[in-house]
């Protein structure tokens, strides 16, 4: 049996969670005023964003299969501040989009996303992470019931739309894109092997008629 | 202050208009300057010459201010030699200006080959000597949607053309960088077919704003930023503005180009800066100006031609651009 926190030791490491979250941001903000994000900064805070929600959304799909290794299930504590801080993430880059990229100007921005794949999945994940951030507070889990697991399944598909996102924008050297591919190919698949193997040792009737 | 003129074209039409319409105060300002530098010893008089003072710690190379200048403000010089693209060096734009001191750059000669009667290779230090430095200051607009000002120093790639003596043959221009296995890390990844290869039409190749760049802000040129030659093509892509040549070879068909082998949909061989002619994956119609647009200003509004349309929409007359990218 692996380790399982106190109630207050919970505490901490989720107040310890929160604050390395805030790294990447308190980085970007310290260096924007330092001057020190290179010569493009706002290129550097849209791709610093845009990486660290993929990278969260990635740890956040990562907790369950730890989760059920270790037979740590207080790690399930931490899914929801990982989750709404990919969205915060994904929040901040979006905004560099609208404001920096585009000036506010609607609609050049809609011009964007419907002429330019990646500008559109990048929306579309984005537009599908809104409704699970919504709906991520206790009493929404409680009032949703069966279907809030079902509506929180639209994050296979948002991950996947932003592993897409960054394979389509790189011009050339994808292996980056490549990396967050293949760790989401591998969270994705362990959820399918575990699904196989369920139905193997659980057959399910089939109802008949 | 001798300004050379092509019989064949109008100083109206190679002058940018502002600057045409301001040439009396410009050749007044030539001459004060001038006047000034011999009063002055001889060391000091390159500086007094060079409108851009010196920024880094490499030699100098001043070079006489042109009439083909823009007066538009140079972008700083730690962005212009710290945000690059050199995929030899890696793909990141901060990595050439860490990895490119390990580029050898001397003994460098570059190779002439294919339809030119003068198949000689030129050393660099005949190459620096072959006609005056100009001071050039060009917009540089890369395709990726940013751009910056910068005071190339360098003289026209005409003159070496002349040197080669093309053939009747010679309808193109290919350029190849150095390859430098042990130097260039980014060799080691197949991003692009090595070497890089750029080219020209002949034509483009003579015009009096495609130059051979040997230095920036009056100096030698960095390693990251193409040293010790390079090409500046300013109304196209940055990327057909190939770095560190070792051969020139003059074709009778069009060269396979890197970017164009890599992607042929996406960069086409004129590559030519264009607003209304979008990359397939994002817009062309504005671009960040590094150093200035930024938190608090929108992107501006890309210019045809790179705003150079006055001097070269003419090589291009009844071509289609959209099919011709």
């Amino acid at each position: 049996m692996a380790w399982t926190p106190r109630p207050s030791q919970v505490a901490w490491i989720k107040a310890g969670l929160f604050a390395l979250c805030l790294v990447p941001l308190a980085r970007l903000v310290y260096g924007a005023f330092a001057r020190s994000l290179g010569a493009n900064p706002i290129e550097t805070i849209t791709r610093s964003t845009g990486w660290w929600t993929l990278f969260l959304l990635l740890a956040t799909l990562s907790v369950t299969p730890v989760r059920r290794w270790m037979n740590a299930n207080w790690l399930l504590k931490l899914r929801r501040m990982l989750g709404l801080f990919a969205f915060f993430y994904a929040s901040v880059h979006f905004m560099t989009f609208v404001w920096f990229d585009h000036w506010f100007d609607v609609a050049e921005i809609l011009k964007d996303v419907v002429k330019r794949p990646f500008v559109t999945v990048g929306f579309a994940a984005y537009l599908l992470l809104l409704p699970l951030a919504l709906t991520s507070t206790n009493s929404m889990v409680r009032r949703l019931g069966r279907n809030w697991q079902r509506l929180h399944r639209l994050v296979y598909v948002i991950a996947v739309l932003g592993v897409v996102h960054f394979w389509w924008l790189v011009k050339r050297d994808v292996t980056e894109p490549l990396a967050f591919a293949l760790a989401l190919a591998a969270l994705l698949g362990i959820r399918l092997a575990w699904k196989a193997r369920e139905a193997r040792i659980n057959p399910q009737p089939r109802l008949q008629q | 202050m001798l300004i050379k003129k092509p019989t064949d074209i109008l100083a109206s039409e190679i002058t940018p208009r502002d600057s045409y319409l301001r040439r009396r105060e410009f050749l007044r300002q030539a001459a004060a300057l001038g006047l000034a530098g011999t009063m002055l010893p001889g060391g000091a008089f390159s500086q007094t010459a060079a409108p851009v003072t010196q920024q880094g710690k490499l030699p100098k190379l001043p070079g006489k201010p042109s009439a083909l200048s823009v007066t538009e403000k140079p972008t700083p010089y730690k962005d212009v030699v710290t945000y690059n693209n050199y995929y030899e060096f890696g793909t990141d734009k901060s990595e050439p200006a860490e990895n490119a001191h390990k580029l050898r750059t001397r003994p460098w000669s570059v190779a002439i080959e294919g339809e030119v009667k003068n198949k000689k290779p030129i050393d660099v230090e005949e190459l620096l000597k072959l006609a005056p430095m100009e001071e050039r200051i060009y917009r540089m607009r890369c395709v990726e949607g940013w751009s910056m000002v910068i005071p190339w120093v360098g003289y026209p790639l005409a003159e070496l053309i002349k040197r080669a003596e093309p053939t009747s043959k010679a309808k193109f221009v290919a350029f190849t960088t150095a390859t430098q296995p042990e130097n260039m890390v980014g060799l080691r990844l197949p991003v692009l077919e090595w070497p890089y290869v750029e080219g020209l039409r002949i034509d483009e190749a003579m015009h009096p704003l495609a130059i051979l760049g040997f230095g920036l802000y009056g100096e030698i040129l960095p390693n990251q930023n193409g040293a010790p030659v390079r090409l500046v093509v300013p109304w196209k892509y940055g990327f057909k503005s190939i770095k560190s040549i070792v051969r020139i070879t003059f074709t009778e068909t069009m060269p396979k180009t890197s970017w164009n082998v890599a992607a042929a949909h996406e960069y086409g061989f004129y590559s030519n800066v264009n607003p209304s002619v979008d990359h397939p994956r994002w817009s062309q119609a504005t671009e960040r100006r590094i150093g200035e647009d930024g938190f608090f200003q929108p992107k501006r509004k890309t210019l045809m031609f790179n705003g150079y349309a006055d001097q070269v929409a003419k090589l291009y007359t009844g071509m289609d651009l959209k099919k011709f990218f």
